[in-house]
């Protein structure tokens, strides 16, 4: 109960400083208060719960199981097959330079204003952490415990279901937990580019329309799932790695 | 019974070899020190016996046939327990014999039997993280006599412990010797638990060698710790480390 005391009270004391400086501008449209805000929220909640939440948590969510997927099958690979690895590599860290504000609008081009472009943007932002950190879980046996594994007769196989998939356990859901707001950030970007719905597409129509609280609504809506599927993943991990010393 | 014909090693990368021509000769049942400075190889000889390593000259034989045509002849328990944190005290125990395709039931009825004798079967479920040093040192010897080996090499398994506990650890795997009857080598830096546990002492003198000296040790089993103060004991000790000082101002 301490450890929160002290999150909380800096929390409402930056909300207090925001309130403050934004009612001191006194324009909603350059900086509305954190009340104007969820004022605006609470008007706003139906058509935002209800249409553009579940359109951003569709391309948020398939984009991250692909991302999971793919990202995993890449880890898998290129630790299996080294010369893949030496191939793959350098254009997995080359495809995290492509600005993707740049790029996002050619998906559009490429998929029309379908929810694939937009899941493609998430691709491209999550994947990288999962594949860069599962395989860097992989290389980080011990390699006492795979030659002990050895001696019992163990085959390659053998040691990678024993010893590589539990050693990069903690690895993976940290990269999970890394990517969920990375994908609903992509997801977000997405729809700012190119969209007929979502909290991105909602949140740049308020724009248009000069009104500050409109804006920053959405944008509270997406942190709040994004923190909500961090805290689920957090308890999956703690009962998948219970014997960890430190969870 | 182990056997060294004319064997030689040189690691990878490195120019010194670390033996040469050596034979050795170790009898079934025995429990056989190897004591030696640090770096001068004595891990080296138990990766050759395990196959981690391949012998560049000569061969190694256990019970008269080479050990490439075998398996299951020896078992090794490292200096760390090296238990797999994710998985129950049961599992880790379990894993050479899931590995070398030992039927379910069959891996249960043992596991119990050998945790039941090394005082730890009310541990089972546990985790390794729920277990003290010297219990997690007991699992990594269960789960080496599990594998089914009778040969055990046991690479300085009490060095991390601390005094208290390395004494009740060597006294308890006195007692697991007799009781399971294996043949046993056994690496260490520590000539009073080398004195204590062993039959026979060997010790490495040079890097390479070519032979390692063979020293009887004055005591039959059961012993006692007490045995350890004998006059003859107390003498062999401070020949023991007098060679190992020696070769470590080399």
């Amino acid at each position: 109960m301490k450890k929160q005391i002290t999150p909380a009270i800096l929390t409402i004391a930056l909300l207090a400083l925001w309130q403050v400086i934004a009612m001191a501008i006194n324009a909603a449209y350059i900086l509305p208060s954190p009340l104007q805000i969820l004022i605006r929220l609470w008007e706003l909640r139906v058509v935002l719960i209800t249409v553009h939440l579940p359109a951003t948590m569709a391309v948020t969510i398939i984009g991250l199981l692909i991302s999971i997927v793919f990202g995993l099958t890449m880890a898998v690979v290129m630790d299996r097959f080294p010369s893949v690895e030496s191939a793959v590599y350098p254009l997995v860290v080359a495809s995290q330079t492509i600005p993707i504000t740049a790029i996002a609008p050619l998906f559009v081009l490429w998929f029309g204003y379908s929810i694939w472009s937009k899941i493609l943007v998430t691709i491209l932002i999550t994947f990288f952490p999962i594949t860069i950190a599962v395989f860097d879980g992989f290389k980080s046996t011990k390699r006492e415990m795979e030659e002990l594994l050895l001696t019992y007769g163990a085959t390659k196989n053998d040691i990678f279901v024993a010893l590589k998939i539990p050693t990069a356990l903690p690895s993976f859901f940290s990269a999970i937990k890394m990517a969920i707001p990375l994908s609903v950030i992509g997801a977000a970007i997405a729809e700012w580019l190119g969209a007929q719905s979502g909290l991105g597409y909602f949140s740049k129509r308020m724009m248009t329309q000069l009104d500050g609280a409109g804006v920053f609504a959405p944008v509270v809506l997406l942190s709040v799932a994004a923190m909500l599927m961090v805290a689920i993943i957090s308890c999956v991990e703690k009962r998948i790695l219970k014997w960890r010393k430190e969870i | 019974m182990l056997r060294f014909q004319n064997v030689s090693f040189t690691y990878k990368n490195e120019n010194m070899p670390i033996m040469e021509n050596l034979s050795l000769y170790i009898e079934d049942g025995d429990f056989v020190s190897i004591i030696g400075a640090s770096g001068c190889g004595k891990s080296t000889i138990f990766r050759l016996i395990n196959g981690l390593e391949k012998p560049q000259k000569g061969r190694i034989f256990v019970n008269e046939k080479p050990i490439e045509e075998q398996t299951k002849y020896a078992a090794f328990m490292p200096q760390n327990d090296l238990l797999f944190p994710w998985w129950t005290i049961e599992k880790n125990v379990c894993i050479p014999m899931k590995l070398s395709g030992v039927p379910k039931k069959e891996q249960e009825i043992w596991c119990r039997e050998v945790l039941a004798q090394a005082g730890l079967l009310n541990y089972i479920n546990k985790y390794p993280k729920d277990l003290s040093g010297g219990m997690k040192q007991r699992v990594s010897f269960v789960r080496t006599l599990l594998t089914g080996a009778n040969m055990l090499l046991l690479d300085e398994p009490f060095s991390a412990l601390d005094y208290l506990t390395r004494v009740d650890m060597q006294e308890w795997l006195l007692s697991q010797w007799e009781h399971y009857q294996k043949t046993i080598l056994f690496i260490t830096h520590d000539v009073e638990e080398a004195l204590f546990l062993s039959k026979t002492i060997y010790v490495i003198q040079d890097v390479p060698f070519s032979a390692l000296e063979e020293v009887p040790v004055p005591l039959s089993y059961p012993r006692e710790r007490e045995d350890l103060k004998k006059p003859e004991v107390v003498e062999l000790k401070e020949i023991l480390i007098e060679k190992l000082r020696k070769k470590g101002e080399t």
